[in-house]
């Protein structure tokens, strides 16, 4: 039971990084990208194509090299396509971000065919540390959870305590008076996006390196960041840490019970929540 | 209402074009009904497929064209529809072209516990949690070994019948199906309950202040909208004969409606039926791109919603005044007295 849980925790890390950039982009601007998963997917192919390309530079140099990439990505898609198509209506940003992620599902299958692939890390991903006789914590799983809370607490402390968080709290309450004081709204919402594509690219990366991936996986990681994001409640990013770490567990506990079921149970709690608590469990931005 | 006194605003509800759209649509019908004397059974088979589409599309055009719910999650419904017209006619005897209605009744019936959950998101994050409702009918229907779990299973209830009738039937029925679905939607929007809903989709607070019971409308249009999902999806697997969760409760069926609705355009009748023979015409010449094909229609899509808010139909009626399927009430002065 214990060994479960600690599993369920460790998954609920790599949950984590799935959701901060959805909770990121939802709570500055109202945007949901549906294409969050595939983006996800995307940056781990990135890091793939980027090993194969380079020949024998290590993997994580490889994915820190796509971090800026990701950024500059993220910033164009939000200045120049996405930020058209905010406003009161969600049907064209949910349409231009679902578009995507069609787009990107079947670029990715052209170009590396539909066999999972793995980013190679030199046996990392198989190590563990053993703790007593029964159980053993993979490395890599505690890297992962270990990043997630760090950033977590650095976009935590960056909305909190600089001046771009700050800018990015004005936006999210009011627009037009954050606009009236000198504000460019369309800048700071390009930079919330780039920021998210950042931790979007981390969160392939690790993806790709923790198992493997394949070009239709995009739309289950969408689906696990959402729950992640509700359950935890809009506009917290603590609260999306502890919604993917709930997350995590009830799908190992569902797994552990019976295989064909691991995921709907992560599935029925996320609407159990919604049902009991629709505003999340710890709410910090309104609507 | 005939002893009402005359108004002195006279309401124009029809045009000219629409008048001609009607005859046409009516001769269209019949012809449309003596195919399987002439035509070809693949013809018929095409026809059946692409009227779930289609059928499918005009419920999601309701839904988030009329109803402004912009679902990801139809395909619960269609899915829902074939599994329980497949369950009557395999395991309770009904014959599957019986079946069908039921199916898409049993569908519409799920939407009403469903939608109490799913109501409890709004916008972009209703469509997501939508989604997440259908991967659970998915899944749980993944996990019923009665109907094969997760490779599926035949629809062995139409054995008996041979497959010149089976199949003139199933087109007969697709054909019905079509003609019922636009009447359907078509008359509930120009019914007294059409205007409430184009109300509510303009702004919530007003038509909730002007007296619209704005939560029970949205019930009925979402039920509505399932209901004919399931009806597309109890045609479709009648026409297939196979039936497995993955195909049953694909999000590409979704998807595709998406994309036929906003490259029609959204929010008029006319854009499912435009998207219908556009995705219908892409699908003939360029399906076998496969990838290229897929990743094409994503991107019109985009350009569509980007610089055609309208669609290609609204593009045309607001630079033409084409109107087929007039839903608005155009008021005319009434001769010889001031409008006022």
């Amino acid at each position: 039971m214990l060994e479960t849980l600690v599993q369920g925790v460790l998954l609920g890390g790599l949950y984590t990084l799935f959701a901060l950039g959805q909770s990121l982009m939802f709570g500055v601007m109202r945007l949901t990208n549906t294409a969050q998963g595939d983006f996800i997917i995307l940056g781990a192919f990135a890091v793939i194509a980027g090993v194969s390309l380079t020949g024998d530079v290590a993997p994580w140099l490889v994915a820190l090299a796509v971090l800026p990439v990701a950024f500059g990505f993220g910033y164009a898609l939000q200045r120049y396509v996405l930020n058209g198509t905010l406003g009161k209506d969600p049907l064209p940003s949910l349409v231009v971000t679902f578009g995507l992620s069609i787009v990107i599902q079947n670029l990715l299958l052209e170009l590396f065919s539909a066999d999972p692939r793995a980013i190679e890390t030199g046996g990392l991903n198989t190590q563990g540390i053993a703790l007593g006789d029964a159980m053993s914590l993979g490395v890599l799983p505690l890297i992962v959870l270990a990043i997630a809370v760090a950033a977590t607490g650095s976009l935590q402390w960056l909305f909190a305590r600089t001046a771009l968080g700050r800018s990015f709290r004005a936006v999210s309450d009011d627009r037009e008076i954050a606009e009236l004081m000198g504000l460019n709204a369309k800048k700071v919402y390009a930079l919330a996006t780039a920021i998210a594509f950042v931790l979007i690219a981390i969160a392939g990366a690790l993806q790709g390196m923790r198992t493997t991936v394949s070009p239709s996986d995009g739309p289950l990681l969408l689906l696990f960041a959402f729950e992640a994001v509700i359950i935890g409640g809009m506009g917290s990013f603590w609260g999306t840490l502890a919604g993917a770490m709930i997350l995590g567990v009830t799908q190992q506990i569902g797994f552990r019970l019976d295989p064909g079921w691991g995921i709907w149970f992560g599935h029925i709690v996320f609407l159990i929540v919604l049902v009991l608590r629709p505003q999340g469990l710890f709410p910090k931005t309104r609507g | 209402m005939t002893n009402m006194p005359p108004p002195l605003i006279a309401v124009e509800r029809a045009t000219a074009a629409s008048r001609a759209a009607l005859f046409a649509g009516i001769a269209l019908v019949l012809v449309a009904a003596s195919l399987p004397w002439w035509g070809e059974s693949s013809w018929m088979r095409e026809f059946v497929e692409i009227a779930c589409y289609f059928i499918f599309a005009m419920m999601w055009n309701l839904l988030a064209g009329y109803g402004g719910m912009v679902s990801i999650g139809q395909q619960a419904f269609f899915g829902f529809g074939g599994y329980v017209m497949l369950m009557l006619g395999n395991f309770a005897g009904v014959n599957p072209f019986v079946a069908i209605p039921l199916g898409a009744l049993a569908a519409g019936l799920v939407a009403i516990p469903v939608s109490f959950v799913a109501f409890r998101l709004s916008g972009g994050y209703f469509a997501i949690g939508t989604w997440v409702i259908a991967e659970v009918f998915r899944l749980s229907f993944a996990n019923v070994s009665a109907v094969g779990g997760g490779s599926g299973t035949t629809l062995t209830a139409l054995r008996g019948i041979d497959k010149a009738t089976r199949e003139s039937t199933t087109y007969w029925m697709a054909l019905a199906c079509v003609v019922a679905a636009v009447a359907l939607v078509y008359l509930f929007l120009r019914s007294k309950r059409g205007l409430a809903l184009l109300a509510i989709r303009d702004n919530e607070v007003a038509a909730e202040s002007q007296g619209i019971p704005v939560a029970r409308m949205k019930l009925a249009v979402y039920v509505v909208a399932a209901f004919g999902a399931g009806l597309a999806g109890a045609l479709y697997f009648v026409g297939n004969l196979r039936i497995s969760p993955d195909a049953a409760f694909s999000v590409n069926w979704t998807a595709f409606a998406i994309f036929m609705v906003v490259i029609g355009g959204i929010g008029r009748i006319e854009g499912p039926l435009v998207g219908a023979l556009i995705f219908w015409a892409l699908n003939k010449f360029l399906s076998d791109y496969g990838t290229w094909y897929l990743l094409g229609l994503g991107l019109m899509a985009i350009l569509v919603t980007l610089f055609f808010k309208q669609g290609l139909w609204g593009y045309a009626q607001q630079r033409w005044g084409w109107s087929l399927f007039p839903t608005q009430r155009k008021l005319l002065h009434a001769p010889g007295k001031p409008a006022r």
